[in-house]
């Protein structure tokens, strides 16, 4: 399945200034893989030591968060969205 | 209440609107509003707020303003560099609407103060610059049944919400679970953000908190806005509230407020 990938700006040095990346995948594990696999580094910021989604960063398959789905394991489809939304605390300083 | 003539002037177009009207505009002008931060989200946020005539607005914020604040702290003057942020919104907030009653809060915010200064008010606004604050913000708003819009800008890019998760609608654990560990991130002040971001975020948290006061329109309640400057796109993703949430879910952890309010901005 080839699905679109959405990376938030503070990530974006990563991928090369890319806001949206392709990668093929049947579920979310597969497309993280792909995508850690072509940029290094992005790897560590979205996953912790054991290879767990973080938990100030949310995953959404098109509008849903993988947290209420079945997680890393949430089947894909073609043409599915997937955006990295992190937490971002900036407003006052 | 009886508006002034100079009150019917400067809200008719308020007033004008059905879904505002007469009442509508004794709402804002009775209603109470704190704003925590008075930096790039608080700006814009207190000054919308002012102009529409919101009765008490308190604002809270523990620094002096400072020259690199000017790029998109629009409160704020050259003239008041230097002086307590929440002096230099007064004067400024005073100065569009003498009707609102300024309450300038230097006090630093904790997990100790924080119920006694939320009490008085119908709405919180979050427009802080660290975690800790935020969960502190969010988990005080959530003891004491207040709507808080929460606003977030990093780089090119914010976020908002509007949480009561007090309903069946999520709070801010729901949505983020944890903060990111200090370091982990690059902070604000490294990371950097476009000054106007900061305008576009806090006015449309401005026009949450207007909605809210006046019971119209379609809160954020259940949706987080996602706003990409550089893309120019806006996005809204589902946020459901969390069964198993510390703080509103079925089983809470969480019974009083804790926790730090010096957190590194991160991203």
């Amino acid at each position: 399945m080839s699905v679109l990938i959405r990376i938030p700006t503070p990530l974006r040095p990563l991928t090369n200034g890319q806001n949206e990346v392709q990668e093929t995948g049947g579920n979310v594990r597969e497309i993280l893989d792909k995508l850690t696999a072509h940029y290094p580094g992005i790897g560590e910021r979205i996953l912790d030591e054991k290879g767990d989604v973080r938990r100030f960063i949310n995953i959404y398959v098109n509008e849903e968060d993988i947290r209420f789905r079945e997680g890393v394991q949430t089947a894909l489809k073609e043409g599915d969205e997937l955006s990295i939304i992190p937490a971002i605390a900036g407003g006052s300083r | 209440m009886e508006f002034r003539e100079d009150q019917v002037e400067r809200y008719s177009r308020h007033i004008i609107l059905k879904e505002v009207g007469g009442a509508g505009q004794k709402k804002l002008l009775n209603a109470r509003v704190l704003v925590i931060g008075a930096g790039g989200l608080g700006s814009p946020v207190a000054m919308y707020l002012a102009a529409a005539g919101i009765g008490t607005i308190g604002i809270v914020d523990m620094d002096d303003v400072d020259l690199s604040n000017l790029q998109r702290q629009i409160l704020h003057t050259t003239k008041t560099v230097g002086k307590p942020k929440v002096l230099s919104a007064y004067e400024t907030l005073t100065a569009m609407n003498p009707d609102v009653r300024v309450v300038p809060i230097t006090e630093k915010l904790t997990a100790d103060n924080v119920l006694d200064l939320f009490r008085d008010y119908d709405v919180i606004v979050d427009g802080s610059d660290n975690f800790g604050t935020r969960y502190v913000v969010n988990d005080a708003a959530f003891f004491l049944r207040k709507p808080l819009v929460s606003g977030s800008i990093l780089r090119f890019e914010g976020q908002v919400i509007v949480l009561e998760g007090y309903r069946e609608t999520p709070c801010y654990r729901c949505l983020y679970p944890e903060a990111p560990p200090p370091g982990l991130v690059p902070s604000c002040s490294e990371a950097g953000v476009l000054g106007v971001l900061a305008g576009t975020i806090g006015t449309l948290q401005a026009s949450e908190v207007v909605k809210l006061i006046l019971g119209i329109g379609d809160p954020l309640r259940d949706r987080l806005l996602i706003y990409d400057a550089l893309a120019m796109t806006f996005r809204k993703v589902r946020v459901p509230k969390d069964p198993n949430c510390p703080l509103c879910g079925e089983n809470p952890l969480i019974h009083s407020v804790s926790g730090s309010t010096d957190w590194a901005c991160s991203i």
